[in-house]
Parts: C-alpha cells; sequence; structure tokens
C-alpha cells in the first residue's frame, strides 16, 4: 500500500539555507555581548533560542561559537543552560574555542548554588574534547565530595564521561575505586545508582581484557553488595530498581531458603504501576527458580501471570505491546498454564496489527482440548476481517490448530467453509491448509478432495496456493475426476505461468498422475516435459530432464521415486531450535525478546558485554587445531541456527519459503528423496554429501594447493590457540588492518556452507576458530602463526555472497608483519573456488 | 541506555533532538521516520514501537500525534524505555498544560531543561514532575488549548459537561495564574474503559473493564491524601493485597489487581442490533442506562464490501446532532451522534450500492460494527469513592475537590 518510495521524497523538514540567519544571529549576539543594560538578558534569552531552536532542525549554528561564549558571562540560569546546551553540542568540532567555555564552567562548578554546581560539572564533562580532560578531574574529585547530593549524582556520571573520552586518566585519577567506595556508603540513593551505572560500563567495557576489573564485577553480583542493594530497594527511584533488579537476576543464591526470602521480599514489585520494574522482578524470579522445575513452572507462573496480564491492558499500546512480547515467550514455553486465559488474547478492534499478530499467536499455543472450540470460532471470525493480513494469519492460526490434532473433525469442516468464502486471499491460504492436513491425516482426503475439486485453478494467483492445489491434484488424482483436465489445461499454459516452483509442482503432478491413469495423462505428461526441457529455469529444465530419463530408464523405477507410499508426517518441523529458544529465554526483560532473536544477532559487538560475546565465541564453532573438529563444530552452530545445509539446499531446490513452522518444500516427491536422505546421513556427515557435489562440479577443495607467489611471510601450517585465546588476544589488539576484498565468482559458487572456505584457508595455512551465519551473510574467525614465532594473526573475516564482498579485520601481535598476512590472506581468499 | 532521545512531528520535523552519548550517527531521525512511513514488513502495514536498524534499536511512542523516540545500541529492556519514553510525554505535559506540537516549539528549551534532568549520559535519573521543579527555570509559554486532538484518557477533561472546569487538565504544573496566587485544586478521575464483543445472535462473547484512577493535584505543599474506595471491594482472585502506588508529583496511578466487582458488567450501556436486507443496512442503537446519564460523541462505524460505490443514509424523522458519512478509502460507514440519552432508540438505514453482483452472504464481507463512545459521569463497575481527604491542620484551608467518572468505550463491537 505504501507509495514507491523513489516517488517520495519524505516529507523532509522545510528547513531555510540558514546561512543569513547564523550570520544574522552572530551579528546580534556580538552586539549584546559586553551589555548590562536592563533588558539585555531578555534580549539574549531570545537569540540565545533562535540560536538552539537552529541547532535542533540541524542547521549547523557552530559559526557563531564564540559569540556564544562572550554572551555567556551571566548570572541567569536560563542563558547559561542554553549556552550549556549549545556549548556541549558543539564543543567536539570545534575544541580550541571550546578551552574558552572552561573558565566560566570552572567557575560555576564553585557556585553557591548547588544547582549551578551540578549543572556546570554535567556540561563540563558532556563537552567530549580529548585536550581538555585535565581540566575534568579536580572538579569532579570535588564533585564526588560534594554536600549537596545533586552535584553527586552528576559527578557520578561525570566519572562515566570521563573514562569514555580517556580511559586512562580515570585509572589514572582512581575513579572507580572512588564510585565503589561512594556506592557502598552513600546516603542517596541516587547517587549509589549512578555510580552503579558507572562502574557496570567501565567493567563490563574492560572485563574481557583486565582480570581486575571482571573479579569486580564478579564482587558486584557477590551476595555483600546483593543484599545490601535488596535491603534498601524501595529508597530507589523506579528506573533505578530495574538497574537493581536486573543485578540480582545475575546472582546466584546458595539454597532453596535464600530463594524463597528473596522472592518474598520482591513480591510486591510485582504490583507496580511501571511494568519495567513488574518485567525486572519476573526476570529474578525467573532465573531464581530455574534449577527447580515445578516451582518454577506451577508457583511461579501462577504469581506472575495476573501482574502480567494486568499491563497488558493498562497503558499505552506501545507499552502493553512490550510486555505482551514477555508475556508471548511465557506462554509458548508453557502453554498449559495459560490455556484458561484463552479470552484475554482475544483481538480487539483497536489493537494494532503488531499486536493482533503475537496474540493469535498465543492462541494457537494454548489451543488443547478444552478450549479449541471457543478459540477456533473466535479465529473464524478474525478470518472474514478487513485487516488482510491479520485474516490470512488467523487461517494459518486455524491450520496450526488443527494439526495440534485437538478436534480435527470440526476444524476441517471450518476450513472448508473458508473455502466456500469466495475471497481470493482466504482461498489461497486455506489450500495450503488443507494441503498441509491432508499430509498429516491423509484419511480426511475424501472430505476434502470434495470440495478442493470444485475450485477452479483460474481463481488462484498465489504461487504457494496454486502449487498447494497442483500437489492435490497430483497426489489424489485417483478421486478426482478431472484431475488429468486439470492438470493438462495448466500444463497448456505453460507459458503464462510465471512462478518455477508451480512449474515444478506441476512436473511432479502431471508425473503422479500418469501412474495412476496412464491413459488420460499421456499426451498432458508430454506435453509437460516438453515445455519443462525448453524451459528456461535451471531447476525446472533439470527436473524435467531427470523425469525424463527416469521414464526411458525403467517406468516402475520412475514410479517409486517419484511417488512411493508416503508415511504421514507426524510432526512438522519447528522454525526456531530449542538452543537459541533457551538463549533468548535467558535474555528475558530486552530487546530480544521483542525481536525474538538473541543479541547477538542484533547487536555489534562493541555494544555487547564481554560477557555475551564470550557466550557468542563459545556458540559459534570452537574447534581444536584438528580441521575436522572444527569443521563438524561449526556444523553443530549451524544447526542451531537452523540452516542445516540439506534444509537449505532444499529451499533453494523449491524456492518455496519455509513458513509456520512446516516446511512446505518437503511434499513434492523430489525433496521427499531429498529429505530421506537427510534421515539417512545424519548432520556429521552431511558435509561430505556437501563436498562431494562440490567435486563433481569441479569446484570443489582443491587436491594440491598451489600458493600464488608466495610472499616473504611464511605461516605455521600447524599453529595451536585455543578459543579463550583467541578471544583475550582480540579484546587486546587493535586493529591493524582492515580492507575489502572481492571474491571470484566461482568462490560465491563454492561458498554453499562456510565449510568450503574454511577448509580452502586451511589448505593455506590460515586456520578458522569459529564460523557461523545465514546465507547470503558469513561471519568467520581465523587465526595463523607466523613461521618460527610466536606472533599470531588473527583475523575476522564477514563474506557477504550476494555481493561477492568480503570485509577483513586483522589483528597481529606483529604489527609489521599484518601487511604481509593480509596480502597471503587476500590471495587465498581471492583463490577460493578457481582450480 | 539511551543514545539519542527526539521528539518528531507527524510530518517528521525534529522538533527536540537530545544527543546524550554520541553513538548513533545524526540522521537518526530521518531513517527512522523513513522506516516508519514506509513501513512493510512482515505484511504488516503499521510499526512496531521497537525495531532495529544497522544495529540501532529505535525505541518510540505516539503520543498527541507526535512520535518521542529513543534510540540505543545495547539491548535495553524494551518496557523501560518505552515506560521512560510515555513518562516524559506525560512529565512534559505537566509542565506545559498542553502537549501539542504548538506547545513544544514553543517551549522547546524547558524541554531541553527537563530533558537534561531526567536522562544522564543515557540513564534515567528523575522523572517525578514534583522533584524536577527545582532544576526547570523556563517559564513555560503557555498555548491555547483550543481545538486539541484528544489526548486519550485526559481529554475527557476538554469534552462536554459544566460540572468541571475547561482549564482543569491544560494548566501548567509551574506557570503562575494571572491573578497571581494559585488555586488549591485536586482532580481525581475514575476512568473506565470497556470492551464487548457481541455475537450475530445478540449474547455477550467476551466484555471486560480496564480502569484507572488518576489523581492530579494542584496542591501546595504535598499534603497526604486518602482517597477511600467502596466498603465492598475486593480485590483479587485469591486475596492479594491492594498495592497503592502513590508518587508525590500526584501524577501516580492506583493499581486494582485483578479486580472483582460486586456488579457484573454486561447489565449496562448499549445493545446494538441490526438486520439486514439485501443491500440495506439499518444500525439501531438503544441506550440501555438511566434517563439521567447522557453519552457523548459516538461513532459508529461499519466496514462495508470492498465492491460497495455508494451508500445513501436515511435519518429517524427529527433527527439532532447526527450525521453520517460513507468513508470511500476505508470502505466504512460513520455515524456520528453528538449525545444519547439514556433509554434513547436511535435508527440508521443505509442503502448501499454495489459495483457487481452480491455473492453469498453479506455478513461474511462487512462488519463488524464498532461503536465509540464515552459517558461521563457514569462507570459500569459502580466502584465509588466515598471520600477524599486532604491531611492538613488549617481550618480555613479548603480546596477545590473534584471527582470524575468516565466510561469510554475501548473495543465495543458487534458480530454480523
Amino acid at each position: 500500500m505504501a507509495p514507491p518510495v523513489s516517488a517520495t521524497k519524505s516529507p523532509s523538514p522545510s528547513q531555510p539555507s540558514g546561512k543569513s540567519e547564523v550570520s544574522d544571529l552572530k551579528l546580534q549576539l556580538r552586539q549584546l555581548a559586553g551589555s548590562r543594560a536592563p533588558g539585555a538578558d531578555d534580549a539574549k534569552r531570545d537569540l540565545f533560542k533562535r540560536v538552539i531552536s537552529c541547532m535542533t532542525v540541524g542547521i549547523d549554528v557552530s559559526p557563531a561559537f564564540s559569540e556564544m561564549v562572550m554572551c555567556s558571562a551571566t548570572s541567569d540560569v536560563v542563558l547559561k543552560k542554553m549556552c550549556y546546551l549549545y556549548v556541549g553540542n558543539y564543543a567536539r568540532c570545534n575544541p580550541d574555542l571550546a578551552l574558552l567555555t572552561i573558565n566560566f564552567l570552572q567557575k560555576d562548578c564553585h557556585d553557591q548554588d548547588p544547582t549551578i554546581r551540578g549543572l556546570a560539572l554535567r556540561s563540563l564533562c558532556s563537552l567530549r574534547v580529548q585536550n581538555l580532560v585535565e581540566y575534568l578531574v579536580a572538579p569532579l574529585v570535588v564533585g564526588l565530595k560534594d554536600h549537596s547530593s545533586y552535584v553527586r549524582t552528576v559527578a557520578a556520571i561525570g566519572v562515566l564521561k570521563l573514562y569514555h573520552i580517556s580511559a586512562t586518566t580515570c585509572h589514572d585519577s582512581d575513579f572507580p575505586a572512588a564510585l565503589k567506595a561512594l556506592m557502598l556508603s552513600d546516603p542517596d540513593a541516587q547517587v549509589v545508582a549512578n555510580c552503579l551505572y558507572s562502574l557496570l560500563e567501565i567493567w563490563t567495557q574492560e572485563a574481557g581484557h583486565s582480570e581486575e576489573a571482571a573479579r569486580e564485577i564478579e564482587t558486584l553480583y557477590g551476595k555483600p553488595i546483593i543484599y545490601y542493594f535488596l535491603n534498601r530497594i524501595r529508597d530507589f527511584s523506579e528506573w533505578a530498581q530495574c538497574l537493581l533488579l536486573d543485578l540480582v537476576s545475575k546472582y546466584i543464591p546458595a539454597d532453596n531458603n535464600e530463594i524463597f526470602d528473596m522472592m518474598n521480599l520482591l513480591e510486591d514489585r510485582l504490583q507496580h504501576a511501571n511494568g519495567a520494574v513488574v518485567l525486572a522482578t519476573i526476570k529474578v524470579f525467573l532465573h531464581l527458580t530455574m534449577s527447580m522445575t515445578d516451582v518454577h513452572q506451577q508457583v511461579v507462573y501462577e504469581r506472575i501471570k495476573a501482574p502480567l496480564l494486568t499491563l497488558v491492558g493498562a497503558g499505552s499500546p506501545e507499552q502493553s505491546y512490550a510486555v505482551l512480547c514477555h508475556l508471548h515467550i511465557l506462554v509458548m514455553r508453557a502453554p498449559m498454564l495459560f490455556s484458561s486465559d484463552y479470552k484475554h488474547f482475544y483481538c480487539q478492534f483497536s489493537d494494532p496489527s503488531y499486536v493482533k499478530k503475537l496474540k493469535l499467536e498465543m492462541l494457537t499455543a494454548i489451543a488443547n482440548e478444552s478450549n479449541t472450540y471457543e478459540i477456533v470460532t473466535e479465529l473464524c471470525e478474525y478470518a472474514g476481517n478487513v485487516d488482510v493480513p491479520i485474516a490470512r494469519e488467523s487461517i494459518r492460526a486455524v491450520g496450526k490448530i488443527a494439526l495440534q490434532q485437538y478436534d480435527v473433525n470440526a476444524i476441517v469442516d471450518r476450513l472448508l467453509q473458508f473455502l466456500e468464502m469466495e475471497k481470493d486471499y482466504v482461498t489461497a491460504e486455506t489450500l495450503v491448509l488443507v494441503k498441509d492436513l491432508l499430509r498429516k491425516y491423509p484419511q480426511w482426503s475424501h472430505d476434502c478432495i470434495a470440495v478442493v475439486g470444485n475450485i477452479s485453478s483460474n481463481s488462484i494467483q498465489e504461487p504457494e496456493a496454486k502449487a498447494a492445489l497442483i500437489w492435490m491434484l497430483g497426489e489424489y488424482s485417483q478421486d478426482m475426476m478431472d484431475a488429468p483436465y486439470v492438470l493438462e489445461s495448466l500444463v497448456e499454459n505453460w507459458e503464462e505461468e510465471h512462478s518455477p516452483e508451480v512449474r515444478l509442482h506441476l512436473l511432479t503432478a502431471v508425473m503422479k498422475c500418469f501412474f495412476k491413469r496412464a491413459p488420460e495423462t499421456q499426451k498432458a505428461l508430454g506435453a509437460a516435459l516438453a515445455a519443462g526441457l525448453a524451459d528456461s529455469h535451471q531447476d525446472v529444465h533439470d527436473r524435467a530432464l531427470f523425469y525424463y530419463r527416469l521414464l526411458q530408464y525403467d517406468v516402475a523405477v520412475a514410479e517409486r521415486v517419484v511417488n512411493p507410499p508416503k508415511q504421514a508426517v507426524s510432526v512438522f518441523a519447528d522454525t526456531q531450535s530449542s538452543e537459541i529458544k533457551d538463549r533468548i529465554f535467558d535474555e528475558f526483560n530486552s530487546l530480544s525478546i521483542v525481536y525474538q532473536k538473541p543479541s547477538y544477532m542484533f547487536t555489534d559487538k562493541e555494544h555487547r558485554g564481554p560477557f555475551e560475546f564470550a557466550e557468542d565465541l563459545s556458540n559459534l564453532a570452537i574447534g581444536g587445531d584438528s580441521g575436522d573438529d572444527a569443521i563438524r563444530s561449526a556444523q553443530r552452530y549451524q544447526e542451531n541456527d537452523k540452516d542445516l545445509l540439506l534444509s537449505t539446499s532444499d529451499k533453494e531446490e523449491n524456492g518455496g519459503p519455509t513458513r509456520n513452522g512446516s516446511n512446505s518444500s518437503t511434499y513434492s516427491a523430489p525433496s521427499d528423496i531429498n529429505s530421506s536422505l537427510s534421515a539417512l546421513a545424519p548432520s556429521s556427515t552431511s558435509h561430505t554429501v556437501a563436498f562431494a557435489i562440490d567435486d563433481l562440479l569441479g569446484l570443489g577443495v582443491p587436491d594440491a594447493p598451489i600458493l600464488p607467489l608466495p610472499p616473504a611471510l611464511s605461516l605455521n601450517s600447524k599453529p595451536v590457540l585455543d578459543p579463550g585465546t583467541f578471544q583475550k588476544k582480540w579484546g587486546q589488539l587493535t586493529v591493524s588492518s582492515s580492507q575489502e576484498s572481492t571474491l571470484s565468482i566461482q568462490g560465491v559458487a563454492s561458498l554453499t556452507a562456510p565449510q568450503s572456505l574454511i577448509r580452502h584457508m586451511q589448505n593455506n595455512s590460515i586456520q578458522c576458530i569459529a564460523s557461523g551465519g545465514h546465507p547470503p551473510n558469513y561471519k568467520f574467525f581465523f587465526f595463523a602463526q607466523k613461521e618460527g614465532s610466536s606472533s599470531f594473526f588473527l583475523v575476522e573475516c564477514i563474506v557477504n555472497t550476494a555481493s561477492a564482498k568480503a570485509q577483513i579485520k586483522i589483528k597481529s601481535d606483529d604489527a609489521s608483519a599484518s601487511d604481509a598476512f593480509a596480502s597471503i590472506f587476500q590471495s587465498a581468499l581471492s583463490n577460493f573456488g578457481s582450480l | 541506555m539511551i543514545s539519542q532521545f527526539f521528539v518528531l512531528s507527524q510530518r517528521g520535523d525534529n522538533i527536540v533532538f537530545r544527543d546524550y552519548r554520541g553513538e548513533v550517527a545524526k540522521g537518526s531521525a530521518e531513517i527512522f521516520f523513513r522506516k516508519v512511513k514506509f513501513w512493510k514488513e512482515d505484511e504488516a502495514e503499521e510499526a512496531p514501537p521497537v525495531f532495529n536498524v544497522d544495529g540501532v534499536n529505535y525505541i518510540h511512542v505516539k503520543v498527541a500525534g507526535l512520535f518521542f523516540v529513543a534510540t540505543s545500541r545495547v539491548n535495553v529492556s524494551p518496557s523501560l524505555v518505552l515506560e521512560l519514553l510515555q513518562r516524559i510525554a506525560r512529565v512534559t505535559k505537566d509542565y506545559l498544560g498542553v502537549l501539542n506540537e504548538d506547545s513544544l516549539r514553543k517551549n522547546f528549551v524547558l524541554v531541553y531543561e527537563l530533558l537534561d534532568e531526567v536522562i544522564d549520559f543515557g540513564y534515567p535519573q528523575t522523572t517525578s514532575t514534583e522533584a524536577l521543579k527545582s532544576y526547570v527555570f523556563n517559564e513555560p509559554i503557555v498555548v491555547d488549548a483550543g481545538r486539541l486532538p484528544p489526548l486519550g484518557p485526559a481529554a475527557m477533561f476538554m469534552q462536554g459537561t459544566k460540572r468541571m472546569p475547561g482549564t482543569a487538565v491544560t494548566k501548567s504544573v509551574v506557570a503562575t495564574e494571572p491573578g497571581g496566587k494559585k488555586r488549591e485544586e485536586i482532580f481525581v478521575d475514575i476512568i473506565e474503559k470497556i470492551s464487548v464483543t457481541f455475537s450475530s445472535s445478540g449474547y455477550i462473547l467476551t466484555s471486560e473493564i480496564d480502569g484507572t484512577i488518576q489523581m492530579k493535584s494542584y496542591l501546595t505543599g504535598n499534603p497526604e491524601i486518602r482517597l477511600a474506595l467502596n466498603e465492598d471491594l475486593s480485590i483479587g482472585r485469591n486475596g492479594s493485597s491492594l498495592y497503592d502506588y502513590r508518587s508525590s508529583a500526584g501524577g501516580g496511578t492506583v493499581i486494582l489487581d485483578d479486580c472483582n466487582f460486586h456488579e457484573s458488567v454486561h447489565l449496562d450501556s448499549f445493545d446494538v442490533d441490526r438486520t439486514l436486507t439485501l443491500a440495506e443496512v439499518i444500525l439501531k442503537i438503544r441506550a440501555d442506562f438511566s434517563p439521567n446519564v447522557t453519552a457523548n460523541t459516538i461513532t459508529v462505524q461499519m466496514p462495508v464490501p470492498s465492491y460497495t460505490m455508494r451508500a445513501s443514509f436515511e435519518l429517524e424523522a427529527g433527527a439532532t446532532g447526527q450525521t453520517t458519512d460513507f468513508k470511500e478509502g476505508s470502505r466504512r460507514l460513520e455515524w456520528n451522534l453528538k449525545k444519547i440519552v439514556g433509554g434513547a432508540e436511535h435508527t440508521l438505514r443505509a442503502k448501499l450500492t454495489f459495483s457487481q453482483e452480491m455473492h453469498g452472504n453479506i455478513a461474511k464481507e462487512a462488519g463488524p460494527v464498532n461503536m465509540n463512545f464515552t459517558i461521563p459521569m457514569y462507570n459500569a463497575s459502580k466502584l465509588q469513592v466515598r471520600y477524599l481527604q486532604i491531611a492538613k491542620k488549617s481550618k480555613t484551608y479548603n480546596p477545590y475537590r473534584w471527582v470524575r467518572y468516565v466510561t469510554q468505550a475501548n473495543s465495543y463491537v458487534a458480530r454480523l
């Protein structure tokens, strides 16, 4: 519905060019600079406001810097604050001029009024200018000891700001220790909270490469500090309570008594009006009881259910959405505990579609014997909804419930009624579902086929639905009178069928039909095979050729291959692995829950804590020095990401998107072969299958690696580096070389899975320590060692197969050799796939 | 922690922009706006409140037609940020009296003052209206609240009855009144949102009341305030205790967790029934409450089949204050009534012209009928405030106390 992007230059703010405005402001400011006339302050206020409003809309008013500073000598607080805001915004681009402001800011840090002192100190620390750090230390030292709590809160955060400008200055002045002391003694809760914010950020950032910081973090999660905070948690603001609760959730209690004491203490937090506090408390509860399954499930879930449901009803749609996302993950983990609350998840008229979608998923999950009838009745109401995406979603939900085996009888009836509604999208969605249902409950075929047979294939446009209909025509051609003729007319219109997926299914369906009703189908089969062989799409062409030769070879064999007796599908594959789900659950009360992805999938490395990074690396395959090991574990990681080699190739082959947890491609005969292959070939051997294919195509692994013009640097062919050390080194070293490289076309073709590149690099004495990613993006961590030396080269390599580009970051113990290494790496990479 | 905070107008202009940590590029506001404006992921046409673009998390709430947005690079708690954004909007409204684009533009310096104190280097500090008073030095420039879009529950203050002063909630907590002296006032709102779904045969499928009690205090010196509710009020299925959350600012909320009220909900208010004869739609509304209660600004909406070309309406004879409209773009009939007195019954006949033959059942392609309304001085749950006590010694001290009940339709739906 959205208008085409090209045609819509978004209504960008109507901004004046700003040039004349700025010079005008400069002039007027200069006139007022020294003025002590009555009313001068008011005039200045107006001017300052104009400056700030220009700044807000994005006009660069930094040329007026010196004039602003000249005007800043004033006792008027409003003026001062505007000036501080201005200076804070532009100091970084005018470091020299910023020096001018130091004087008056420092003076204000000694003002009598604590508010002025605090404001000045905050602005001073916000300048973000490297060469001014020396002026920060003294005011901060004084600020941390100020008798006004306001100044101390500002100073506590000020230390963190200093740390970001210059970490060494911060440590040299021993600020972390001072903050820790303040945190444990200050009577003001906000001061304590700010100390904790700062310390957590500083130490978390350093924990990767400083044992001391890691130890300090451990003490924060230790009993004395946790208890110190727990006992006075009510003194803190609601926001700080969230921080404390997050800290508490990382604490591991000694025994069950302690767990119950803590839960009793925190129980009233569940009734807080602020959803963030409630969710943080729930996270504590869930983590505390993680090891005690029965209590965890029953008592805790029962206890947190009511507050969550109340929060969903209160507040703005956005707030309830955040809560609903968390409720969603709980429902998904323990649907039976929510089965009696299903009415809470009915969609309301005013719900935004993102809320409706979540609710539909929850309704699907909690359906069981007792509530299926009501839930399905409700869902059927939504199917006629004017909101088409939601209507589609509801039909899928009905289908999913049917696949859960409750009350299938009634649901099939309902689904068939959908087909009578004669709305294109309803029919399309329903066909796909009926197809899935038949794969699971073949016993329903008679009822379904009777209705499906009445649907005209011309009225269906969506490829997926059309494919489903064609599949049914092929599969049940013995029961559908006119199946051969419908297929024949579809084959006649081969040219008009744009979707290769549909054409593939058509080929297979005609084959199946042929085995059952040969005389009637022969003509259609011939036409289909001819059209398929002439098809421009590679897969369609290949399949047609394959069928053709198979028939030529032996029709009986062809029947066994294309139309073997099928077993009903018992369970459709889940889209997300349980490990990923667990990891998301561990990150309760964070964005991971909303995105339904673990944080490493959407956060940059720099913005992750070291612990999360550690988790990331260790879950990426960690292999020893043996290459096979690395490959196997790399694969294990891939499985976790639901990117099994075979399922990927499945997807590619049929071009059918996997949706709704049911892999839509597995129902066609050729992929049935594939899936039986995958059953035969467990994951550990599947890479060899891939290699075999690579070898067949002649694109695969070179037997004898030919190093292009070996440069002066030679590498140890069997270096040893354990993942822990790798991670530590990666954290400590800086990037010595960062480049972009292009892969050859053959390289991209060979990179169907990370292993092929890993193997290739290994032949070049570059070892992989971790890999992962989804096509088209792969990420690798490599390392290599200089021959006869202890210095390592560490490489992060991000490959995008779509653009055939690789981003390479190299870190090295021996920075002087990193260029030489970079060229080895580059040439190895560009050689990939050739030969 | 939050990297940036900004407020955007409906057209995408920056009204306020504050960068706390300098780790997200300056163009973030434009990226955000484009994404929200042209959202088309997951088949949905509406952007969710939280999304990620290139490693930057954008979290927003919509208040009074404005986007309040925060950006962050870390895996923050979405609830925390959303609550904080909502709170910033509320605090800003407390200070400006009125929250809209105009008032923000006129007072952006004051808003910057507030933002400086509410968040420092991305970490939330204090959000209490009262505590912030000592750090805000700008005088708010009061904006005429004349033609304002409704602002959710608080908009009730601006509608209708003479029983409450219209200026009440559009008053800034810091602005001095023209008369010099401030009026001592306190407002209590019992707002209930009801959600009911009727089946096509008139049975109630679901019914639910979400109620809030909001208090807004303009009293000096923060006296302790006691609000007594019905004696027979029982809360929670298993008798969990009532938790009274009282903030010193007077913006506090009382949460009645899972309340069970002494009377069931479905006896109240309206009933909508309709008959269908070919392409004629008759909407009938009966106000099912006592005649001394009046419902305001009723809107009845009904989606009609996509092939509807035109619609002609026939109101009952002598109808006043009623308007009808056929919204072609969204394919909806709209029927607006200024007010309905209890016990009254109104009918609308709509004739629809279709561009094609009608096939099957019109009920599957039209509806459901949704109704929006507001009933002041009435609450469906019968929750009552028995008294409001303000603990202050002086005998002459007698502030104005306003208590008001409002019932609003949240999702009031009848299926066809």
